[in-house]
């Protein structure tokens, strides 16, 4: 960029000369550029949780705590017994640690909007995605650590997934594929409430219906026939049964498809709807 | 386009619901001038710093910086702006050093060419010691520091620096005076707001005096202070006093009016010359009136206003005390 011009500021010799400055000005962010500022704007979010461990508490407990809470708990009832249950309920229990970290990403987005850094942001010539989609990059470590560590303890309690490495290497891959594209409406949601508290009330709200009224936990066909409608057209459902299908299977069906296509309809959505509300902002 | 203007606005106008914040502002900023904007707490002078930076929509009026229009072209002036608000805007979850890099790679600068530059700009605002520690750790003083830094790492042409003093000490003050000037031998242009005369008097080429969202005079800083005279009389008439008596005199001594505080009994003489205090006085012990208290002072930003306006700077607190 025109930028790396420039003679650092301490080594003056040269005058600034605001026509030639002018001339060097551009109307917008090359692509190139753009992915730089996206990339450095995750390095800015991966020092921040360096700093913070505490903000991997959720991506931690959550799949320890709720993959062995549910299968002893729920193993039996559903069906039968822990080691057939598992199967069923270690996909379920990744889609829902995935949304987990979801909700988290647009609730600091709001946290991290109010602050005074943000005002810099605004006045640099930056592209307007750049500050939203940086932190979603460095998410990408987070649904990466949840999934592994949901599959970890499942193994370590029995579970022997069918589809074998490659299908549980391609099952996270969807996870945090799938992940990162849900952010998408989290992050929307970041930039439009008034605060970060709201983000979270709105995200639960939204998160509870769309993890509990999916398959996610027991077979959709158990449930009463209107749930069992929703249950099927609900993107979640789609999600973990194509993770089901490549862990419990190793097989690429249509359901893979179907989640794939969901996920770049929310990204293709939510994106473009995200980088308005963020620049109608100032 | 060597005479082009660093900022042309035209009417810029910002209302935030029934309030105009912002009612209809004329300014004229050339190049390589240090233009000041003087006005008391919710003058309107952060709201309009902000729209001509980008960070608030203009909602009436027109501006151009170095010729580009600021609402058309809002990129383009990103370009050309280093911005500098009056609350701190940098990361208090990175370092020093980690900032500069940041703002540095945002701008599109090498990996390598931002570490060199962060450290160069360290250096020269004094900061080695702290840049690795984390930014809870700063003073006030060292965070302005850095938020000035960060407006220089591309060396805009034009700077706007909003408060640049409030809440430092004399001795960071006079720094950031020195930085400023220096600025403008790089050949920056400088807008910057201030609530301080005398920091207006000591820095800027020409000054706006701006209240309650309009202008109402600028002008270089010793066109300003003559009217308001160079230094002040304070005086406190004992109680009881004739008040409009003292009036006559001031204005027989001096053929001008001295100006009433809403201080009962109090009142401002500008002066031209100090030494005319002196005949001020025996001029009022002749009258046979008494004086409580009596200083002399250089114009204070509240005697401006009521010379320039007929209301004190901080009239609005205090009726909302009465
Ligand atoms: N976002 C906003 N919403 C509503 N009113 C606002 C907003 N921003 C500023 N104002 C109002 O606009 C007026 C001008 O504010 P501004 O911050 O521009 O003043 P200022 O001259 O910078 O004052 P100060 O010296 O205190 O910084 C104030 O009365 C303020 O309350
Ligand atoms: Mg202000």
């Amino acid at each position: 960029m025109t930028a790396s011009t420039l003679t650092p500021a301490t080594r003056t010799p040269q005058r600034i000369d605001p026509s030639a400055v002018v001339a060097r000005t551009t109307s917008r962010s090359s692509l190139q550029a753009t992915w730089v500022q996206i990339l450095a704007m995750a390095w800015r979010a991966l020092k921040k949780m360096r700093r913070k461990p505490e903000q991997f508490f959720d991506v931690l407990i959550q799949p320890l705590l709720f993959t062995a809470m549910f299968a002893f708990i729920f193993g039996g009832a559903i069906s039968g017994s822990v080691s057939n249950y598992l199967p069923i309920l270690i996909p379920g229990i990744l889609a829902q640690t995935a949304l987990t970290v979801c909700m988290a990403t647009g609730v600091q987005l709001r946290e991290d909007m109010d602050k005074g850094v943000f005002d810099r942001f605004k006045s640099l010539p930056i592209a307007r995605i750049a500050p939203l989609a940086g932190p979603m990059i460095a998410d990408l470590l987070r649904y990466g650590i949840a999934s592994v560590l949901t599959l970890l303890t499942g193994l370590l309690i029995g579970y022997r997934p069918g589809g074998g490495v490659v299908g549980c290497v391609a099952g996270v891959a969807l996870t945090v594929i799938a992940g990162w594209s849900l952010a998408w409406i989290f992050t929307w949601l970041g930039t439009m409430a008034r605060s970060a508290q709201s983000v979270q009330g709105i995200s639960m709200m939204i998160m509870f219906p769309l993890t509990f009224l999916s398959n996610a936990f027991v077979p959709a066909q158990t449930l009463p026939g209107w749930l069992e409608a929703f249950v099927k057209v609900n993107p979640v459902s789609h999600v973990v049964s194509a993770v089901r299908d490549l862990f419990n299977d190793g097989a690429v069906t249509a359901e893979v498809g179907w989640a794939v296509i969901g996920c770049a309809a929310v990204v293709a959505i939510f994106a473009p709807l995200a980088v308005r509300s963020y620049s109608g902002k100032m | 386009m060597a005479d082009l203007s660093a900022v042309r606005a035209d009417s810029l106008v910002k209302s935030f619901g029934d309030f105009r914040a912002v009612d209809g502002i004329d300014l004229h900023v050339r190049q390589g001038e240090i233009f000041g904007v003087l006005g008391p707490n919710g003058a309107g002078k952060t709201t309009m710093l902000r729209m001509l930076a980008t960070l608030l929509p203009i909602d009436d009026g027109h501006a151009e910086i170095f010729g580009v229009d600021v609402r058309r072209e809002p990129h383009r002036i990103r370009q050309l702006v280093g911005v500098t608000g009056q609350d701190v805007s940098v990361d208090e979850d990175l370092t020093g050093r980690e900032n500069l890099r940041l703002f540095a790679r945002l701008q599109g600068l090498t990996s390598t060419r931002a570490k060199s530059i962060a450290g160069d700009l360290l250096e020269r605002f004094d900061l080695q010691e702290a840049a690795d520690r984390p930014l809870s750790q700063f003073s006030g003083g060292m965070r302005r520091r850095l938020d000035l830094a960060s407006s220089l790492i591309t060396r805009p042409p034009l700077i706007f620096l909003d408060e640049p003093t409030t809440g430092l000490d004399p001795r960071s003050r006079g720094q950031m005076w020195t930085t400023i000037r220096e600025l403008v031998t790089d050949g920056s242009t400088i807008l910057l707001t201030t609530q301080y005369l005398d920091e207006a008097d000591q820095l800027a080429d020409r000054i706006a005096v701006i209240d309650r969202g309009r202008k109402v005079a600028e002008d270089t800083p010793d066109a300003l202070k003559t009217q308001v005279g160079d230094s002040t009389l304070q005086l406190r008439l004992a109680d009881g006093s004739d008040t409009a008596l003292a009036v006559d005199v001031v204005r027989r001594l001096l053929g001008e009016d001295p100006v009433l505080t809403p201080e009962s009994g109090r009142m401002n003489v500008p002066l031209s010359d100090p030494d005319r205090a002196a005949d001020v006085l025996i001029g009022l012990r002749e009258a046979g009136l008494g004086i409580s208290s009596v200083s002399v002072a250089k114009p204070t930003l509240d005697e401006v206003f009521l010379t320039l306006t007929g209301h004190g700077a901080d009239e609005p607190q205090m009726e909302a005390a009465r």
